[in-house]
């Protein structure tokens, strides 16, 4: 039956099909240029700390190319100087320590007070909600830096939340929170956010608030509604928003600087410490591979548990 | 027992208004209103009704006319302005939802896509804290009373619009709530399939004894399934009754014509003697018809008949009202046809077709439109 058509219509088919070959080739063409660039900028400065971390380190700076592990044992050894007798780098743990608990910490706090945040934004009226969002981002207007030193003006000992609780008769004498955990954790929350009401309050507005009626309906009190229907159902905007917040917490720069002063530096601090003061190329690459090897190993940790609580409904 | 039978007995119209049954679900004088100031909508205007227990109870008005808000309220997702919602005689308008021993259909159905069909149907007894092996039995006794015993693993996504439904009412009847409210549950089906979830929810009732508050607004879809209707209008209800009374006895001029298709005519009053009146329709037709209760008439009433109550006949051997036939649509089961009155009103027929084919008019014949006594309805103004 389609013998007589056939010859008709395979010179049209193969014009189409012609088409469309040269219209991706085009497109693949525009891409180009992005594709290298990407490929180049993401593997490129991969590819040299990856080399660095296995050299040995310059007198000054830099790198002498001679390869040695000096540079990974490092991370975790500590070498006296003096009679070289080897000992746990106990100041690398409580570094790495510091760094996975606050921003384990930060995410936590930043999905609790998130978490209603985006709620009150996806239950105001539609007109309403596009004025809480523009809010909510108010804060990356400004600069990092400039907002981290706000956070300290806050913070320090002679500033608002200490004279204020000193006026009020809360407090006797200024408690010190600036340049401790506590200081760095208050400017990670403040800073990240954001960042995790936008992902939520995305997972929330799709949201179906008539199944929300529907489980009161079926007995469920408020709590219930919470942990069986409304968090199953806005679980990719819980993940995105961790994700979003964990990853540069744990990579966070300015915030523990700024705020830890020096003292309590987390694991990036570490890592510029070596390539600045420190003169040690390549244990400073060695450290951001560890780093770059815990956010890797945190992901899947994170998103397979998740997967499995999906799977259990 | 003998209850049982009786009920499964009755034809799905019969509208057997359980008199004597005592009251399940009152509102009295509710009235809701939203938005405030300038804006506010009056979606209940002061609404008393009764709902008796094990009835199967419609509210039926068009669009807009509050009947999901009056839902809304029993369920307990709204709060009355005014009045107060009775359950079983104690007042529930300050409970949440959640304490309401009411469960809902939802128009959506609102299935929780990340439950399996029997997550969704033991969702109600787990959040009531039932054994695990209680809630097991009850749900498979619910897959069978719906029939979909054959589904009872799969996700809510991969049902069927009527599939949905069922789960939807499973899901709902599974904790033997009090009462049942279902809001327009059939208006997303197709037709065959909507016919075939009307035989369904009434046997669902019958079988579980439970009280039905239904939504609609297809009149014809409440005249078949209710044992009482409430037909509302604006935020008020206009009559309660069984379909036999909504349609026979409409209480004015919104109900009559909203239930059926039915003639309006003017009638001058002659007289009245005790609960009747003598009316002339038409400048010569004279007949006698009841009043509603209580009505002192003026000069003039409106009457209406209905449709299947006129009969149509050659002018010389009728004794009703002269009329010309304007048009005439053949249906098949009958026979529509549109007449005139000589004083220009327009009247509106249905002749059921019989076999041997009966006199039939042509456009244009002069003929007689007639109707028994009986088929005079007398409208309040
Ligand atoms: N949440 C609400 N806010 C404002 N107006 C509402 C709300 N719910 C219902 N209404 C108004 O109340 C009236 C009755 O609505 P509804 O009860 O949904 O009618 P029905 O179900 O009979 O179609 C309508 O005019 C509707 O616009
Ligand atoms: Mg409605």
């Amino acid at each position: 039956m389609a013998g007589p058509a056939a010859p008709a219509l395979a010179p049209a088919r193969t014009g189409e099909t012609a088409a469309r070959a040269a219209r991706i080739r085009r497109n693949w063409l525009l891409a180009t240029p992005a594709l290298v660039l990407l490929l180049l900028a993401a593997s490129g400065p991969l590819l040299v700390v990856v080399v660095y971390s296995v050299l040995e380190p310059g007198e000054y700076s830099g790198v002498v190319w001679e390869l040695s592990g000096e540079g990974w044992f490092r991370v975790l050894f500590h070498r006296d100087i003096f009679d070289d007798t080897l000992s746990l780098a106990d100041a690398h743990l409580t570094i790495f320590w510091r760094s996975a608990s606050i921003s384990l910490l930060t995410t936590a706090i930043t999905l609790v007070l998130g978490f209603p945040t985006a709620y009150f934004i996806a239950t105001r009226p539609p007109t309403q909600r596009m004025l809480w969002l523009f809010l909510v981002t108010i804060p990356f207007w400004t600069n990092l830096l400039i907002r981290t030193f706000a956070i300290m003006e806050v913070i320090r000992n002679e500033g608002i939340l200490n004279s204020w609780a000193m006026k009020l008769g809360l407090i006797q004498a200024p408690i010190q929170i600036l340049y401790t955990d506590t200081a760095v954790l208050i400017g990670m929350v403040y800073v990240y956010l954001p960042l995790m009401v936008l992902p939520l309050y995305a997972a929330m507005e799709r949201l179906d608030f008539r199944l929300v009626e529907a489980a009161y309906d079926l007995y469920a009190s408020r709590w219930r509604v919470l942990t069986r229907v409304i968090v199953p159902l806005v679980r990719p905007g819980i993940v995105a928003g961790s994700i979003l917040v964990f990853i540069p917490s744990l990579g966070a720069y300015v915030t523990p600087r700024v705020l830890g002063g020096g003292k309590n530096m987390m694991i990036s601090n570490l890592i510029e410490l070596q390539f600045g003061e420190g003169r040690n190329w390549p244990l400073g690459a060695a450290l951001s591979m560890t780093l770059l090897a815990f956010v890797m190993v945190a992901l899947l940790v994170y998103v397979r548990n998740m997967s499995k609580v999906e799977r259990r409904g | 027992m003998q209850e049982a039978i009786g009920r499964a007995g009755t034809p799905i119209n019969g509208g057997s208004a359980q008199s004597g049954s005592r009251v399940m679900v009152e509102a009295r004088a509710v009235s809701k209103h939203f938005g405030s100031g300038e804006q506010v909508v009056k979606a209940l205007d002061a609404v008393s009704v009764g709902i008796r227990e094990g009835e199967f109870f419609t509210l039926l008005g068009p669009s807009g006319c509050g009947k999901t808000t009056l839902l809304r309220l029993i369920a307990g997702f709204e709060h009355p302005t005014a009045g107060a919602i009775l359950l079983d005689g104690a007042d529930i308008s300050g409970l949440p939802p959640f304490r309401r021993p009411v469960n809902t259909v939802f128009q959506s159905y609102a299935l929780f896509p990340h439950l399996t069909v029997a997550e969704n149907i033991g969702f109600g007894l787990e959040m009531l804290g039932r054994p695990k092996a209680e809630i097991a039995e009850t749900v498979a006794e619910m897959l069978q009373m719906v029939r979909m015993e054959a589904m009872r693993d799969r996700q809510t996504s991969q049902l069927s619009g009527g599939q949905q439904q069922r789960v939807a009412l499973a899901r709902a009847l599974a904790p033997r709530p009090k009462v049942l409210l279902l809001d327009e549950p059939l208006s997303a089906l197709d037709l065959k399939l909507r016919k075939e979830m009307q035989v369904e929810l009434k046997r669902l009732q019958t079988e579980t004894g439970i009280t039905f508050v239904f939504v609609t607004h297809d009149q014809g879809e409440a005249l078949a399934m209710s044992d009482r209707i409430a037909v509302m209008s604006e935020g008020n209800v206009l009559q309660v009754g069984s379909p036999t009374e909504i349609y026979e006895h409409p209480a004015d001029h919104f109900v009559a014509s909203f239930i059926g298709e039915t003639n309006f005519l003017t009638a001058a009053v002659e007289g009245v003697d005790g609960g009747q009146v003598r009316l002339r329709l038409g400048g010569t037709l004279e007949v006698r018809a009841g009043l509603p209760d209580g009505m002192a008439p003026g000069p003039s009433v409106t009457v209406v008949v209905r449709p299947e109550h006129l009969r149509i006949a050659d002018r010389d051997a009728g004794e009703g009202l002269p009329a010309t036939v304007s048009d005439v649509v053949y249906l098949g089961t009958d026979t529509h046809y549109h007449l005139r009155l000589a004083g220009g009103e327009e009247l509106f027929a249905r002749v059921q077709n019989r076999p041997e084919g009966g006199e039939a008019w042509r456009v244009g014949d002069a003929v007689s439109a007639g109707f028994p006594p009986a088929a005079v309805r007398v409208l309040r103004d």
